[in-house]
């Protein structure tokens, strides 16, 4: 059999060789500069950062000797050859513990039914006026951008210590994030239904409750339980600031080295997350099907 | 044209008494659910201390702190806030990289299509987990307790709750990428190392590229809240103007966080599209 590729001829050849090598030398050379100005940045901000490699190198095995000393009791022993000398506040800690969820879970709700109430105005389609989308929208993003502990050290000074500013911190910034998911997913909804209400001479209220509602009420609350897995992690660091939940007794434990404390409550925070995580997840794929666990 | 026989109703609901009345767990389900939902809600405002008068109190002092702020005002502390934002940026940006470099090669170890046997993976996985179930807070702590109190405990702090992160997202992304380019650089004889950098980085680097500039954004955040515990960055100096209620400053340095997160955002986005392409843009 004969060959089926032909070969150009030389000067054809040159010609598509030099056109290719031009371009994958702009490509390259672009390349190169992105990554000159990448590995530029990285050092200024590693000068403005303060990075001393002398400094992790020297304190480096005071990393792996933490993990090694918040996993030995005072008596010199393992933690784990005394369960009960380990986890002696288990009493104390399971309330903070369940503090710490409650805030989280009152949080979410307000934030939820926040979200709710002001999601038909932040989105494109539903949105009565321009003007109000965009005093909502921008509401929305203030109240997600900042972050929900500096909501919360002002709300201590004005509600007072307690785990009531860690809820109100919780429900403003939530009510940020999900305002704009729940817009999102009105966005998204199929308009004909709507036009459908309205043709039968129904009011703004009544599009929304009988046209949209029905689409993405679904949505709605899985993007809330979502957002309860995340603020049970928020939750538990409000304590740092004195709002409330178990990160107050940890902060107390890592401050005055209290070693086998920090490894006792760190490790029913990251189960507590774990369940919460499980249990959000199974709650999800059992209301909405397989397709929401993404 | 001859009319449509009358349905016998009587006899289809007779046949198929499921579709006309539902059975009455499901129709009290939802009904259950939400009463339940809203009596914990109420519980929950009982026994966290949820009283009207200190509700209302609270409202007055915070509109009190409002007017406070108004107008927004660095006195003369503009240069250290400045450095501090810089310090911030530097957080993010400095985090974010070391997290991804050390997780690429571990996301490797937790993908299904790279290490099949699970006795590697599933370890990896759960160690992913633990490292992300920790908040970045609680990780800046412990790194203050180990480089003492400044701007890098902060850094290292992103990086180790960042590599969590990105251990999953990363293995996420290789499970889903193409087979057939690994089984052609395979079958022309290269060997694995070969499959990994030939056949399958190309098509998982513009995914991960993308996570990990989403990454520096979200960080930015992050790193503005860690100096609360002394890790450096503008949150140092957030914590303390609030602490001696200087509303004027701590507006401002709000207001510095907002501009210094918003063009983060734009300019990520924009190297977003530049690396992926408009075509993955949902």
């Amino acid at each position: 059999m004969t060959s089926a590729i032909s070969i150009l001829p030389a000067q054809q050849l040159e010609v598509l060789n030099d056109a290719y090598r031009k371009a994958v030398a702009r490509k390259r050379l672009r390349m190169t500069l992105a990554t000159a100005v990448f590995f530029a940045a990285l050092v200024i901000a590693a000068i403005g950062a303060e990075v001393n490699l002398r400094t992790l190198f020297t304190y480096f095995g005071n990393f792996i000797s933490y993990f090694d000393r918040i996993l030995t009791l005072e008596d010199g022993t393992r933690v784990w050859t005394n369960f009960s000398e380990w986890f002696w506040g288990w009493r104390k800690w399971l309330r903070m513990l369940g503090e710490t969820i409650l805030i989280s879970y009152v949080g979410t709700m307000m934030g939820a039914v926040l979200a709710f109430a002001l999601n038909f105005f932040a989105a494109q389609n539903t949105s009565p006026a321009s003007w109000l989308r965009f005093v909502i929208r921008r509401l929305l993003e203030f109240a997600r951008t900042v972050p929900g502990i500096v909501f919360a050290l002002i709300f201590v000074i004005a509600f007072g210590l307690g785990p009531m500013a860690g809820v109100l911190a919780i429900a403003i910034h939530s009510t940020g994030a999900l305002g704009k998911l729940f817009s999102e997913i009105v966005e998204n909804a199929d308009m004909k239904p709507v036009e459908g209400v309205r043709s039968t001479g129904a009011s703004w209220l009544s599009c929304m409750r009988f046209a949209v509602l029905p689409q993405v009420s679904a949505g709605y609350a899985s993007y809330a339980l979502l957002r309860f897995e995340i603020n049970v992690r928020e939750a538990s660091v409000m304590g740092f600031v004195g709002a409330g939940g178990i990160g107050q007794e940890l902060v107390v434990a890592i401050r005055k080295f209290y070693y086998s404390d920090v490894s006792a409550i760190l490790l029913t925070i990251i189960a507590t997350v774990f369940i919460i995580d499980i249990g959000t997840g199974w709650l999800r794929g059992k209301l909405f099907g397989k397709d929401a666990r993404a | 044209m001859s009319q449509m026989p009358k349905p016998d109703s009587e006899r289809l609901r007779a046949q198929y008494p499921d579709v006309f009345v539902r059975p009455a767990s499901s129709r009290l389900a939802m009904p259950a659910m939400l009463i339940g939902a809203f009596a914990i809600f109420i519980f929950g405002l009982v026994d966290l201390d949820f009283s009207p008068t200190r509700l209302i109190s609270g409202l007055g002092q915070l509109g009190w702190i409002t007017v406070m702020m108004i107008p927004p005002d660095p006195g003369s502390s503009l240069p250290v806030y400045l450095s501090a934002l810089g310090e911030t940026l530097s957080i993010a940006l400095l985090g974010t990289t070391i997290a991804a470099v050390v997780a690429l090669p571990v996301s490797l170890l937790a993908a299904r299509n790279i290490i099949p046997s699970s006795f590697i993976r599933f370890p990896v996985r759960r160690c992913l987990d633990s490292i992300r179930g920790v908040d970045t807070l609680i990780w800046a702590l412990v790194w203050i307790n180990v480089v003492g109190l400044g701007p890098f405990a902060g850094v290292l702090a992103i990086a180790v709750s960042d590599f969590g992160a990105f251990g999953k997202l990363f293995s996420e992304a290789i499970e889903v990428a193409d087979k057939k380019q690994v089984e052609g650089i395979r079958a022309s004889g290269g060997n694995a190392l070969h499959e990994i950098r030939f056949g399958l980085l190309p098509q998982v680097l513009p995914v991960i590229a993308g996570q990990v500039l989403y990454f520096i954004e979200s960080n930015t955040r992050s790193a503005t809240i860690i100096g609360i515990v002394g890790a450096g960055g503008i949150g140092l100096q957030l914590a303390e103007q609030i602490r001696v209620l200087e509303w004027q400053k701590v507006s401002f340095l709000i207001l510095m966080i907002l501009v210094a997160v918003a063009a983060i955002d734009w300019i990520s986005s924009k190297l977003r599209f530049a690396i992926i392409g408009q075509r993955a843009v949902a």
